[in-house]
């Protein structure tokens, strides 16, 4: 277990700058909406999604009702499906940190698991603990830190949230070189322009989802092969 | 708003989460064989998300008024080159990330 903890600090320092400064983002946004540090905690303890925990901000200004929360929650978090896909064999075998593997499955966590490169003895399934613990800790301290100290900071740290496309771009070129069939990645590369330009930033992830999904059923005969060879 | 209903709208956000990512897990138990089908979508599902959370973090960039998304798509390309180059994670994010904080603190306001 312990010696999976330094490969796993090296792997998860990109996530460790985006979380941090993402999760501050968060904290200040909560503290904004009236709601100190316990909240950010508690939210990022029991909820850890970054992108859910920014609408719950904006539900709990609007003061939304718990269905509506509900809903949007589900709605948001649907790709999270998908993800838990890739990894159902592997959690399986990891006894009860499965549970916590499930609930931590964020999309960068996701991205690290999927990039995943264990050094020679150590074990796999203890490094994707610690990344999957680590980041859910650089994520809490970032929005507690955040709901603390507001907007006062040292140096200007705009565009630091860069960090988390740059690591998304890096675990796209990593998919790339380790397959022949390209196809999947240029599908959801189109997939998500197309839609993100016909039906604007707010509402373009989803059908941008299930439109990869019913195209990647679609093409199963001509990629199944390409993908298994 | 009470302190009540403050915790109960973070208790259903937190249960909603967690019910979509477990979901998977309690339709595909590990005793039954996972179908084929299921198979195939975990491998081709990957690449086709990363590259539409790539999409996803620049979904904000107003690409019709100026700089048009230039500091976003350099940065992007930027990151891409050294990573096929170098292939090191650490350097690709941290030399894409410092160039686009100093693009869009001097050059890009």
């Amino acid at each position: 277990m312990k010696k999976a903890l330094r490969p796993a600090l090296t792997a998860t320092i990109p996530v460790l700058c985006g979380y941090l400064f993402i999760g501050f983002a968060f904290g200040v946004m909560l503290r904004d909406a009236g709601y100190g540090p316990h909240w950010a905690l508690l939210s990022s303890l029991t909820i850890y999604a970054g992108s859910g925990q920014y609408l719950l901000v904006s539900l709990l200004a609007s003061g939304a009702s718990l269905l509506t929360v509900a809903v949007m929650t589900l709605l948001l978090n649907c790709r999270h499906i998908f993800y838990g896909l890739s990894f159902l064999e592997t959690f399986h075998r990891m006894g009860r940190k499965k549970w916590y593997m499930i609930f931590s499955l964020t999309d960068e966590t996701y991205s690290l698991l999927c990039s995943l490169h264990t050094p020679m003895g150590v074990d796999p399934d203890a490094m994707r603990f610690w990344i999957a613990l680590l980041d859910q800790s650089y994520w809490i301290a970032g929005s507690v830190i955040g709901a603390f100290v507001g907007g006062v900071l040292p140096f200007d740290s705009t565009g630091i949230d860069f960090a988390m496309t740059a690591l998304f771009t890096v675990i796209f070129v990593e998919q790339w070189k380790s397959t022949r069939c390209h196809i999947p990645a240029l599908l959801g590369l189109g997939a998500a322009a197309v839609s993100l330009v016909l039906l604007g930033a707010d509402h373009f992830i989803l059908p941008a989802m299930l439109a990869i999904c019913v195209m990647l059923v679609a093409l199963r005969g001509r990629l199944a092969k390409e993908v298994a060879g | 708003m009470s302190a009540g209903m403050t915790f109960a709208m973070i208790a259903v956000a937190a249960v909603c989460t967690f019910a979509t990512r477990v979901l998977p897990f309690l339709l595909f138990n590990g005793k039954r064989p996972i179908p084929p089908i299921i198979r195939y979508l975990g491998a081709t599902l990957p690449p086709a998300v990363i590259a539409l959370l790539v999409v996803y973090c620049v979904k904000s960039v107003d690409w019709l008024a100026a700089p048009h998304g230039a500091p976003e798509l350099l940065c992007i390309a930027v990151t891409a080159l050294l990573h096929l180059w170098k292939r090191n994670d650490l350097l690709s994010i941290g030399v894409g990330t410092a160039l686009y904080m100093v693009l869009v603190q001097t050059v890009f306001l």
